[in-house]
């Protein structure tokens, strides 16, 4: 980047190479104060102490505390995201009908479910159920709520007593991530679509494939070739998003670094919240690294018509926009 | 179940938390986009020590979950380094919440930012330089008002994150409206207000989310770069 010319810069010439030369040497002055005061600080409140380190070196925590917590998280994280995807196709699918009584109450599903945080639809799957179902298991639905839970719902650990429906944390986050996670992935299934041109499917049409035919062996065979890459990296904020079963009492792993580690070693909380942030960023880094690596080889590899949608447009498309819109793409992964 | 009395006897207590939430969100709209600026101007700088910096500090930053930042921000570096803001305690989680929620959002903008830059042409640049326009000059008039019609869209959708984003506070002692509503729900005779809340709630965020979504749409559409 030095060598040559960029979109800001010329190449740099004996004047703008010592005056570079003088930037470096301020600002690594300037970061290296700045993370001196901090080591000053923990030294100062004695947060250096071996006795709040150890514990990281012991192989009973990690297995008692940090794998069971990193297990949860995962178990979690994928049974979400094989929900999610279910949802997705079936809403961004539906979003795309040639009849208007499918197409508006998905869209308008989609829409809902992106703009409500992913925490309150947490809450609303955990504390709900178990305030509504009494009064349901008097009505005239009562028999119907009994038989969905003990069906189907128990499958994640719901369960119904005497009326009331309790609802563990771990289905409450599932829920939670499958409605959110499933409404971006909706639309990214719909972006996926409409980015074949649009020559695919009337070339499919006139050689006589109906709707269903033009869709499962023209459109999203070349679809999911385009879509890969962006549905890898919700994938990433699908797991980041497990976190915040933290807040519901889940006990996955930041419960187990935050609140369990803490509490059976001096409190260590800064030590365990950084041992546990190095985990969670060595598996999304390595997730956003294969999103990154499939993006370019869908792009060299020509195996459809569609233009590959990135790994990841900074955001997920807000309520109101659609995923098409995010023209400035670069390698970011979603925030929410 | 749809018992609105239990929910308009807290109705204060949720306008509140709104007020709260939207305290939040405005600061750290404004520290955000300050933060990821910076982090944007580090990225793209010919310093290599900036460089590099801005490039662990998005990649550390954008990999750990928003709970994780909040809880070191206020449990870490306010209850056990004791790095306060003041001596109240909400004005000191407030300030806290606002520093974490900005530098998460910040690495976003800052990447979003970095990609709007990258989408000028080089051939632009070249063409600025070739007619004798100076740095500053080609970056005011030339470059940076085409990276930021490109980046408004996805500023839109990073401003609209955010402030959902504002609910994790929760996790940071910050009494914004999801704390709140987990505070009512957690009692276990508000039982038929769980739903009026539920919808109040998300009446609220649409009120707030939809109106700004529809405007960066708007925007983005009108200030498109024709290329």
């Amino acid at each position: 980047m030095t060598k040559e010319a960029t979109v800001l810069f010329d190449a740099p010439g004996p004047r703008a190479r010592a005056r570079n030369r003088l930037l470096t040497a301020v600002s690594a002055v300037v970061l290296l104060a700045i993370f001196g005061a901090l080591v000053w600080r923990f030294n100062d409140k004695g947060q250096f102490a071996g006795e709040l380190w150890n514990p990281f070196l012991k192989w009973t925590v990690w297995r008692e505390m940090i794998l069971p917590g990193l297990g949860s998280t995962l178990k979690a994280a994928a049974v979400a995201a094989v929900l999610a995807m279910l949802f997705g196709i079936v809403f961004g699918l539906g979003r795309l009908s040639d009849h208007w009584w499918v197409r508006i109450p998905a869209g308008a599903v989609v829409e809902f479910f992106r703009a409500i945080p992913l925490l309150i639809l947490i809450f609303l799957m955990f504390f709900v159920p178990n305030k509504i179902s009494p009064s349901i298991a008097g009505s005239q639905f009562g028999t119907l709520q009994r038989v969905l839970v003990d069906d189907f719902f128990a499958l994640f650990g719901v369960k119904i007593n005497a009326g009331t429906v309790i609802v563990p944390a771990f289905a409450a986050v599932v829920f939670g991530l499958v409605l959110y996670n499933g409404s971006v992935l909706a639309e990214v299934v719909r972006a996926g679509v409409l980015s074949i041109p649009k020559g695919q499917s009337e070339a499919a049409y006139s050689i006589g494939l109906r709707k269903n035919g033009v869709m499962r062996l023209v459109l999203l065979p070349q679809a999911i070739r385009v879509m890969m890459p962006a549905i890898v990296s919700q994938l990433v904020v699908l797991l980041k998003d497990t976190a915040l079963g933290f807040i519901i009492a889940y006990s996955e792993l930041l419960n187990a670094g935050f609140n369990l580690i803490p509490a059976n070693y001096h409190n260590n909380k800064i030590q365990a919240g950084i041992v546990i942030a190095v985990v969670y960023i060595a598996i999304n880094m390595s997730v956003s690294r294969f999103a990154t690596w499939l993006e370019g080889r869908s792009r060299r590899n020509r195996k459809t018509s569609g233009t590959t949608l990135g790994t990841g447009t900074g955001a997920p498309p807000a309520p109101g926009m659609s995923v098409t819109q995010q023209t400035a793409g670069g390698s970011g992964v979603a925030p929410a | 179940m749809f018992d609105f009395t239990a929910f308009f006897d807290h109705f204060d207590e949720i306008l509140d938390g709104f007020w709260a939430t939207i305290r939040l969100a405005a600061a750290s709209a404004v520290l955000s986009l300050i933060i990821g600026t910076l982090l944007a101007s580090f990225r793209v700088s010919p310093v290599p020590v900036l460089r590099s910096f801005g490039t662990g500090y998005v990649n550390v930053v954008r990999n750990t979950p928003l709970t994780l930042v909040l809880l070191l921000c206020a449990q870490g570096l306010n209850d056990t380094l004791h790095l306060t803001f003041s001596e109240n305690s909400s004005t000191t989680y407030y300030w806290w919440a606002v520093l974490g929620l900005s530098g998460y959002t910040g690495a976003f903008v800052c990447e979003t930012l970095r990609s709007g830059i990258n989408t000028v042409p080089l051939g632009q640049a070249e063409a600025a330089r070739s007619i004798g326009l100076t740095f500053t000059q080609s970056l005011r008039m030339i470059i940076l008002p085409q990276a930021f019609r490109s980046v408004i869209a996805p500023m839109g959708s990073i401003l609209i994150a955010m402030i959902k984003n504002t609910t994790v506070a929760a996790a940071a002692s910050y009494a914004e409206v999801a704390l709140v509503s987990k505070t009512l729900l957690d009692a276990p005779t508000f039982t038929g207000g769980a739903i009026p809340l539920f919808i109040g709630v998300a009446v609220g965020f649409m009120i707030l989310i939809l109106p700004t979504g529809f405007f960066f749409g708007w925007l983005a559409k009108r200030m498109a770069v024709a290329r």
